[in-house]
């Protein structure tokens, strides 16, 4: 009991690092395919949205749980970032909303302006995607004012947005077939290298920034402990793309093999971050122990999330199931 | 401008505009629930496509409540980031609880109840919709035990200003909670009643008179005519309950300045806040005390009591009067249909049109409702441990504005779009689309 009291912050710490994470690659491939659709026409729109229809809710749900852990659990560390990050906060909700509610008007509302919406649809999942990745520059940069990291935090705003459309071809290479699928390869293909560029220019720069992520990283023993990260990091791309050359294939039961492996490269590419960041929560201005709030209130959460967690996997998981295969035509009855 | 004012502005516009979504998801699940048992049960076309209406109706009304409930998640840091550090310990467990036991769960199984009917067998397809109307259920109740502690904390103790939880039983069954969450969920179920009532009234009238829509228009005036004396009888214990807990609020609802005994209920009146007295009052003598009191010559307390404390007087007291009056018109239009359809079994195009008119007539009542008790707490945010202004943040007044202009602009191009689709919607009826479903499909693609 004393062990996990005195732990709290840290398993607070954790369950927020797994929800952040979560949402990107949940949110991040119905994102992804949002901003793809810019390139599809009107049955290819259809198809693509039928793949995330019954998901997307529940994939932003991510985001809740994970802005509501950090308001529950480190208070202050909230008030810092919400604060710094105030406008593309608002930017990003704009892109949200557009996005969620697009969803429904684009096939419910009158024919002359379904297209209008389908082009909300495509306009929110860029916003929210390049507002998310300038918050994220941002936050690398420890939101220190000035022209280069504000320029960094633009270009990540694209790096992410490119790293959410890659996500995004995976999972219609998986849930779709033909000529869409066959395209998809093509986004699929594009997106992988500029996902590499994204996640090249991160890691450069954040030691640059930070002589103490420097340090974490580079002095010895360090290094040798942490070489598995980009190792397999590159190990990844690789194979992402000399298997990407070999699709579309006939036989379409590995057609899912693409997205997991997209998974995994955000999951890494994560891990790189978390470690580079640990202790702190706000870069270099606030520890995660510092910012914790009450022991006994975070105690009642703890015990609700590990009794709901499994659950929550579970019917997800069941969600999954019920729509697996190839996408089909959204229908209410 | 103050960058008080403009953030209580842009909350109370945001939360104005969630929970206009809320109020119709959160009754329509059952609602759906319950056709979709009828139709189970009498295997009869004319429920399905009434179903089939009504679930796009909750589709579209759900989408608007998640994406300004995401709004909001972050509003409440971005505003009120004094909140979170004074009552933090026990508002961040309540919302915690409502992501973890509610929203996941009305989101996954949105996805099953809206496209899975040919996926799954019946029985889980109607489980999906029990669990979807459930989870809003959760949502509601969650949210608003925190809302009602807001009212009438309790549970709790402050240590060097922090609120610390003590009694969490006590925190959530705290006195105002039980009268709120029932109060809302009816008026839930008013708001879903009359929308059902007006849309179909409206179809009605257009010469879409199929089965599925007689049924619907049935049900809403029926449900209508059932809920409202509930609500009318909840509504006076929540006033009982609130003279109890926050007199200042009552006293400004009911326009009373002096404490005294044989108060008279002011129908209507302008209060005069400089003078301390209501303008051109129109008045029944004796009623607040017969209300409140159950006495004639019963003391009621008055705003003197609460000199420089009590919320601003005018809008609590229209705000009520809307939402009361609201409530006796939705009383005698559903009695009144509900006679109508009992005695000939269909109803005169006069009363059609006034359920046309009173579509939306629960929101204009719930939004009302919230008003009178947002406001009429005023100053306080948590009832004598935190007041607003203590709770705001630094923002920038620019700053907020900017993003007020941006939200207000985007709620009003929504709502506009909402309304209108519902009526198009109305129009397309919820017939199914003359294509023939497609069979069952394979779970594979046979190359
Ligand atoms: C369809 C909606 C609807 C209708 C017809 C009514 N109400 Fe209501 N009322 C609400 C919807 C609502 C609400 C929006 O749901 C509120 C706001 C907070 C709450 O718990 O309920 C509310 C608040 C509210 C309060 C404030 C409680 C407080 O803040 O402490 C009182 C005293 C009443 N109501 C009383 C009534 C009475 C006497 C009604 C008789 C006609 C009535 N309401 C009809
Ligand atoms: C149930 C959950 C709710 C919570 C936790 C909540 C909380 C709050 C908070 C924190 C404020 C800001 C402080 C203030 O200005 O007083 C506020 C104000 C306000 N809320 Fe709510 N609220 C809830 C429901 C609602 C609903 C449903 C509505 C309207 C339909 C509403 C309308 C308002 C308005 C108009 C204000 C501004 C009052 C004023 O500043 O004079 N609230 N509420
Ligand atoms: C400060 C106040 C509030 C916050 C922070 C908040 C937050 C949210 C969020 C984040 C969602 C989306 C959940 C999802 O992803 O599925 C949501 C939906 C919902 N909220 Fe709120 N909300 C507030 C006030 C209210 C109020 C006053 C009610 C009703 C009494 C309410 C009832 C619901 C319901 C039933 C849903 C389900 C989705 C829907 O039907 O639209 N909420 N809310």
């Amino acid at each position: 009991m004393a062990l996990i009291t005195d732990n709290l912050p840290l398993i607070f710490a954790a369950l927020m690092a797994v929800s952040i994470l979560a949402y990107v690659i949940l949110d991040g491939y119905d994102l992804g395919v949002g901003m793809l659709m810019a390139q599809g026409n009107r049955a290819e729109r259809d198809r693509m949205i039928s793949t995330i229809g019954p998901f997307w809710d529940a994939n932003e749900t991510w985001l809740v749980l994970g802005i509501g852990l950090l308001l529950v659990a480190f208070p202050a560390a909230h008030g810092l970032i919400l604060t710094e990050l105030y406008l593309p906060v608002a930017l990003m909700l704009l892109g949200l909303t557009l996005r969620g509610v697009a969803f429904e008007f684009r096939v419910k509302a009158q024919t002359r302006y379904q297209g209008a919406w389908d082009w909300a649809f495509v306009g929110g999942s860029l916003l929210t995607a390049l507002t998310q990745g300038y918050m994220l520059g941002r936050y690398i940069m420890g939101f220190q004012p000035g022209f280069w990291p504000e320029i960094f935090a633009i270009a990540a705003g694209f790096g992410l947005a490119a790293s959410y459309a890659f996500v995004g071809s995976t999972w219609l290479l998986a849930k779709t077939e033909g000529p869409l699928q066959a395209r998809a390869v093509g986004w699929a293909q594009a997106t992988l290298l500029l996902t590499l560029v994204s996640m090249l220019a991160v890691s450069i720069a954040t030691p640059l920034v930070s002589p103490r992520i420097f340090e974490r990283w580079f002095s010895f023993p360090n290094i040798i402990g942490l070489l598995p990260i980009p190792i397999m990091t590159g190990a990844f791309f690789l194979a992402l793309w000399v298997f990407l050359k070999r699709m579309p294939r006939a036989d379409h039961s590995l057609d899912i093999v693409p997205f997991l492996g997209a998974m995994a490269l955000f999951t890494l590419g994560f891990l790189g971050l978390a470690y580079s960041f640990y202790p702190y929560i706000v870069p270099e201005r606030l520890t995660i122990t510092a910012a914790a709030s009450a022991p006994e209130s975070l105690w009642i959460i703890l015990l609700g999330a590990v009794f709901v967690l499994p659950f929550i996997a579970g019917y997800t998981a069941f969600s999954y199931y019920v729509f697996r295969g190839k996408a089909r035509d959204l229908r209410y009855d | 401008m103050d960058p008080i004012l403009l953030a209580r502005i842009q909350f109370g516009a945001n939360i104005s505009f969630h929970i206009l979504f809320p109020t119709i998801t959160i009754a329509l699940g059952w609602v759906l629930l319950f056709i979709k048992l009828r139709f189970n049960a009498t295997k009869d076309d004319a429920w399905m496509n009434a179903y089939r209406f009504l679930v796009k109706v909750f589709a579209l009304s759900f989408a608007l409540g998640v994406v300004s409930g995401i709004t909001m998640s972050f509003q409440f840091g971005t505003n009120w980031p004094g909140f979170m550090e004074r009552v933090g310990n026990i508002a961040g467990p309540l919302l915690a609880y409502e992501v973890l036991t509610a929203f996941f769960l009305e989101a996954t199984f949105l996805g099953i109840m809206l496209f899975g009917f040919r996926r799954v067998p019946n029985w889980v397809h109607t489980m999906a919709t029990f669990l979807v109307a459930f989870g809003t259920t959760m949502s509601a109740f969650w949210i608003l035990v925190l809302n009602s502690w807001m009212h009438t904390p309790a549970g709790f103790e402050l240590r060097d200003g922090v609120a610390h939880a003590t009694d969490w039983w006590a925190i959530i069954f705290n006195p105002s909670m039980p009268y709120r969450l029932a109060h809302m969920l009816l008026a839930s179920g008013l708001t879903c009643a009359f929308l059902i009532a007006g849309l179909s009234a409206w179809r009605w009238l257009r010469g879409d008179q199929g089965r599925d829509v007689a049924i619907a228009l049935r049900l809403g005036v029926t449900l209508g005519a059932v809920l409202i004396p509930v609500q009318i009888l909840v509504g006076d214990l929540h006033g009982l309950n609130t003279l109890e807990h926050q007199p200042a609020k009552v006293a400004a609802m009911e326009g009373n300045w002096e404490t005294r005994g044989n108060v008279p209920l002011v129908l209507f009146a302008i209060p005069n806040e400089r003078e301390r007295r209501n303008d051109y009052a129109i008045e029944i003598p004796n009623g607040a005390s017969l209300i409140l009191k159950h006495d004639p010559a019963g003391v009621v307390p008055g705003l003197n009591e609460f000199k420089g404390q009590h919320p601003p007087v005018a809008p609590v007291f229209y705000a009520f009067r809307i939402m009361v009056g609201m409530g006796m018109a939705m009383l005698a239009i559903s009695w009144l249909g509900s006679f109508y359809l009992w005695r000939r079994g269909a109803l005169p195009k006069l009363v059609l049109w006034g359920l046309v008119a009173m579509t939306f007539s629960g929101w204009i009542a719930t939004l009302a409702g919230w008003y009178v008790t947002e406001i009429g707490r005023q100053p306080w945010l948590v009832t004598g441990v935190l007041t607003t202004a203590q709770a705001a943040s630094a923002v920038p007044a620019a700053m907020i504005g900017t993003t007020l202009a941006m939200y207000l602009a985007i709620y009003a191009v929504l709502l506009v779009a909402y309304v209108s689709v519902l009526f198009h919607l109305a129009k397309k009826g919820g017939n199914p689309p003359a294509a023939p479903a497609p069979a069952p499909m394979r779970l594979q693609p046979a190359e």
